[in-house]
């Protein structure tokens, strides 16, 4: 049984479902990334897995507990953080306000924690005290990131945590993500850019049309003669 | 010389201390409009009439007080009568968004039904407070009146204008200070605070982070009672109390609020005194100011008034109107309506 599993989830937001059967899971210290087309369910998919998402049929497991009735607070508190793709910063705020709405439900002192972030990502220390909307998009999407950092999360889930970044920052960003896995953060995220994801990735989906149609490790998809054609553009 | 001073002190008498009591009297009326609008996202019409109640309540404890001798003599009664007041304020406004606002946040209504529903409870309020107090004049000033008096400014200096400043208007800008102080200083340093504008910012985001709504919709609350109780008292004790000025006030209140950018305390402040000063100013006869400036002959004739004191009401409407062609956003950056 794997740490965090969305199991056979089929839904859709009312009307036609979206997903069909699909399962997606990640293990601790591990990075599982789920690419595919537009259109493939890939953010749904992720949604689903956060409880954003009403399923008709399937179910969520978070260290061996069903989850599948939370709210996406409940999961929050639950040890799930969350970062949307868009809209994912207070901007209005200060880069360390943004950090302290992160740590809001935690009740004990989390002075260490934005430490640990501010270690991470240097450049949020250094701007701390910048409301994180005058950021370049790089720089937010690592508020973003350091937000859900905030509540110490055993499962973090990115969507798109690099859509709009340039190649440079997005590298930088992969790196980023490589080094909250190894603190031993399970990650799941939905990636635009399939083959620089798959390198980084302990295990891919490759979803279409709301199905899992190869699942494997990131190595193994990139080798996949038909995942390269079909999805990598050759 | 002595002209040129007199000038001075003859603007300072009718146009700007007036203007700054006037003006904080409205900027704290516009940060209650403003705080709303920021959290809860639509224009509360009702916020005239929830200055006339809460200041209701307060007059009700003033007599009561003086009528069994209690009172803070050089100060008005009404300041011990006001915590009373917000109070009773906080309750009417908590069981009106039990009562009717909640229904439309469950059914995740668009601003236009709330600004409706916030209509018929500005009616609904304003029906309670003729219900119970009248809607006549009511004076419920008590205490000393001046802090400086024209006499004792013209033989002190030996000018023959003279400054009056009242108690009243003493009392307002006093206030207005403190509380502003103590609302900047909640939003920006306490975590509810933090977590209101992180709600007012990004409501998706701000519940992810665990942010109840419902709390931060209720302190919302309590926070605009107390500021419409604080402005409405403020404005009674200078001027006087009718229900149906509190009413009228709506508008002058909500062109600060716009002016300075819908959702921005900041700029809910800066309006307030720049809508106050431009009525002020604008309805001020300068024939006497005029006087002291310009040689003899060229003495102006007619009052020199740009406009009737019959007709601020429009100088709000005009501010409105062009602040919301030219500049929607406000002075500040608001959201836009």
């Amino acid at each position: 049984m794997s740490f965090l599993i969305g199991e056979n989830m089929t839904g859709g937001y009312g009307g036609a479902d979206i997903l069909h059967d699909c399962t997606i899971a990640v293990e601790k210290g591990e990075i599982a990334v789920i690419v595919g087309p537009n259109g493939a369910g890939k953010s749904t998919a992720m949604k689903a897995v956060f409880g954003m998402l009403a399923l008709r049929e399937g179910r969520v497991m978070l260290d061996g507990q069903d989850i599948t009735g939370l709210t996406p607070q409940d999961r929050v508190k639950a040890g799930m953080g969350f970062v949307p793709q868009n809209n994912n910063v207070f901007t209005s705020m200060t880069v360390q306000e943004n950090l302290e709405m992160g740590a809001y439900i935690r009740e004990d002192d989390f002075s260490d924690t934005m430490e640990q972030v501010f270690h991470l990502f240097p450049i949020l220390k250094e701007k701390r005290r910048q409301p994180a909307g005058e950021l370049s998009g790089g720089q937010r999407q690592q508020v973003a990131v350091g937000r859900a950092l905030m509540t110490k999360p055993k499962v973090l889930m990115l969507d798109e945590p690099t859509a709009g970044v340039s190649p440079i920052v997005m590298d930088e960003l992969f790196d980023r993500i490589i080094e909250v896995a190894r603190t031993g953060i399970a990650i799941l995220m939905v990636e635009q850019n399939a083959r620089q994801a798959l390198n980084i990735a302990d295990k891919g989906y490759v979803l279409v049309q709301g199905r899992n149609r190869f699942t494997d490790t990131g190595e193994a998809l990139l080798a996949n003669p038909e995942v390269r054609k079909s999805f990598l553009g050759g | 010389m002595e002209d040129l001073l007199n000038a001075v002190v003859l603007l300072g008498n009718y146009v700007i201390v007036p203007g700054l009591a006037y003006g904080s009297q409205l900027a704290l009326g516009a940060l209650g409009v403003t705080l709303v609008f920021g959290i809860l996202r639509f224009s509360n019409f009702a916020h005239g009439d929830t200055m006339a109640f809460g200041t209701m309540v307060v007059i009700l404890f003033t007599w009561w007080f003086q009528s069994m001798g209690i009172s803070i003599d050089p100060l008005p009664t009404a300041l011990l009568a006001l915590p009373f007041g917000i109070l009773a304020t906080i309750g009417m406004l908590l069981a009106t968004d039990r009562l009717v606002y909640k229904f439309y946040r469950k059914q995740r209504s668009p601003s236009i039904v709330f600004v409706m529903a916030s209509v018929g409870v500005m009616f609904v309020m304003n029906g309670i407070v003729r219900f119970v107090i009248g809607p006549n004049d009511q004076r419920f000033a008590d205490g000393q009146r001046f802090i400086l008096k024209a006499r004792e400014f013209k033989e002190a200096t030996g000018l023959s204008e003279g400054l009056t400043i009242k108690v009243s208007q003493g009392l307002t800008l006093g206030i207005a200070v403190i509380v502003v102080g103590l609302l900047f200083w909640f939003l920006q340093k306490s975590r509810t605070g933090k977590a209101m504008r992180a709600y007012s910012d990004n409501e998706d985001l701000a519940l992810l982070s665990g942010i109840s709504p419902e709390k931060v919709v209720m302190i919302t609350w309590i926070i605009a009672a107390a500021l419409a109780t604080i402005a409405g008292t403020l404005y009674g004790l200078d001027k006087s109390f009718k229900p149906f000025t509190y009413f009228q006030l709506l508008l002058p209140i909500f062109a600060a609020a716009i002016v300075g950018g819908l959702g921005n305390p900041l700029g809910a402040i800066a309006g307030g005194f720049v809508v106050a000063f431009s009525e002020v100013t604008i309805t001020y006869a300068y024939k006497k100011f005029l006087k002291y400036l310009m040689p003899e002959n060229l003495e102006p004739e007619g009052l020199v008034q740009l406009l009737s004191t019959d007709y601020k009401f429009a100088v709000s409407f005009v501010i409105l109107v062009l602040v919301l062609l030219i500049r929607p956003t406000g002075i500040f950056k608001g959201k836009v309506l």
